[in-house]
């Protein structure tokens, strides 16, 4: 039997047997330090001889210019750039994540089908109908969910690069200011990522601690998911 | 998108949507502009809506098309992004303020080409679920052969997605044209009933079918605003009275 499945209405053409690496997936608001963990991840497997394909979001061939100008200016409407989104995660999963699960890969991915579906939710997408649409998605192996609370959020926001526009939800008008606004969008994607932890099985995993001690955990998780045949 | 989004069927807008589906060659997009321009001389505020709208969506698909970038599925995604641009800038907005909203191919034509691509028949449903329900949806019906007669007489060369070249039906291009365009009859067929389309049997003649459009787009229109607006033939006359 295949390892691997759709989450619903599957791609067309694509043989589950042929696919043999492991998906793993990184979800968590912006400042958990998704991107660091995945860079970390990616060295330590290759050094103990795992292939690894890292891969994000709207960085597709076919899409991912299009749509930061698109993000950039925002002229497109809620559900334009929810399936917009949609495009471009396709084309990743198709000549990217596929190929190279196909190949034996250990697929490392920042934010998944998780992230794309809060954000479209919040700017007034139908849940059910964004499930639908992302019924294509093959089903991962295991998705970890860095999580932190809101004040810790605001303190690493402000540490690194300080409030952006759009993590800051201002499109939707949701505060007098960049602050304001952040809180309230912030804590709502947390509200609706929560939902998901039992729905799609999240290991949720406290990003609160130092960098060194959340990868110690992520580490020996990874490592379980690689070698275990199966699921 | 405040109010939070909308599922098909569920719009109540005070204005009327009317569009027309077929395969190439069918002669729907005439018939789409003959009404049009007898809307607007009735005094009907008449918008135009057709594939392909957004200027960034639309270099995402013309780039997909001539690198031969897409599948089957980004393919389907893509041209729903540039619907969902049109619904919520072109079609929406004019429907809540009453207009009269034409619409050269609709939901039908994505049903059609993406299920004969291999996509599933349900997902691509639940993918357009976001669309207005139209007031009628027109369907011309057009025998193959008819259709080849006028597609290879009149236009330029047929294109690779058009042809349904992706699908590896047939090395000539014309040949794999014919076998998909069959297969997207056979889509619409089934999709007579599913949706309720209004068949006009695209063999007669331009006249017969357009006043057979009118006669059911005049009951359709029962209660939708007309425009204050003048004709420039009116105003022309309204000049002259008044040298008078």
């Amino acid at each position: 039997m295949a390892r691997f499945s759709f989450f619903g209405e599957g791609l067309p053409d694509i043989d589950l047997e042929e696919l043999k690496g492991k998906l793993i997936v990184l979800e968590g608001t912006d400042g958990v330090g998704r991107s660091t963990h995945i860079s970390l991840l990616k060295q330590w497997l290759e050094n103990h001889g795992h292939a690894v394909l890292d891969t994000g979001m709207t960085r597709s061939a076919l899409a991912g210019k299009r749509l930061k100008q698109a993000k950039e200016g925002h002229t497109l409407g809620g559900i334009t750039m929810s399936l917009f989104y949609a495009t471009d995660f396709a084309d990743r999963l198709e000549n990217e994540i596929i190929p190279a699960l196909r190949a034996g890969f250990v697929v490392l991915t920042d934010r998944y089908i998780y992230s794309l579906m809060v954000r479209a939710i919040v700017r007034g997408a139908d849940p059910e109908w964004m499930r639908e649409v992302y019924g294509f998605a093959l089903k991962p192996d295991a998705i970890f969910y860095l999580r932190l609370q809101i004040d810790d959020l605001v303190t690493r926001v402000l540490q690194s690069s300080g409030f952006d526009y759009w993590e800051s939800g201002m499109d939707m008008h949701m505060g007098e200011d960049m602050y304001e606004s952040f809180v309230r969008y912030q804590k709502w994607l947390l509200a609706e990522f929560d939902k998901m932890v039992d729905e799609y099985g999240f290991e949720v995993i406290d990003a609160s601690p130092g960098i060194e001690e959340v990868f110690e955990r992520l580490r020996t998780r990874v490592m379980q998911v690689v070698e275990q045949n199966g699921r | 998108m405040a109010g939070g989004m909308k599922m098909y069927g569920k719009h109540r807008f005070p204005g009327r949507l009317f569009v027309v589906e077929g395969i190439d060659g069918s002669g729907k997009s005439t018939q789409l502009m003959l009404l049009q321009k007898w809307l607007e001389s009735e005094g009907y505020v008449a918008s135009f809506s057709e594939w392909n709208s957004s200027p960034l969506v639309r270099d995402v698909t013309k780039r997909g098309k001539k690198k031969m970038m897409l599948t089957p599925m980004t393919f389907s995604l893509i041209h729903a992004t540039d619907f969902a641009d049109r619904t919520e800038h072109d079609i929406i907005p004019p429907l809540k303020a009453g207009a009269v909203v034409l619409a050269d191919r609709y939901i039908y034509t994505a049903f059609a080409r993406d299920v004969v691509r291999g996509v599933s028949r349900k997902w691509v449903r639940e993918l357009y679920a976001f669309a207005v329900k139209p007031t009628v949806a027109f369907y011309f019906r057009t025998p193959l052969d008819v259709a080849m007669k006028r597609i290879l007489g009149g236009r330029d060369a047929i294109k690779y997605y058009e042809a349904g070249m992706d699908l590896g039906f047939s090395e000539d291009i014309e040949e794999s044209f014919r076998v998909f365009q069959s297969r997207i009859i056979d889509e619409y067929e089934k999709m007579v009933e599913e949706f309720g389309l209004v068949v006009i049997d695209a063999t007669q003649s331009i006249e017969e079918q357009q006043t057979q459009v009118r006669d059911i787009v005049t009951k359709a229109l029962e209660g939708t605003k007309r425009t204050r607006i003048r004709r420039w033939l009116d105003l022309a006359s309204l000049a002259k009275d008044s040298r008078t």
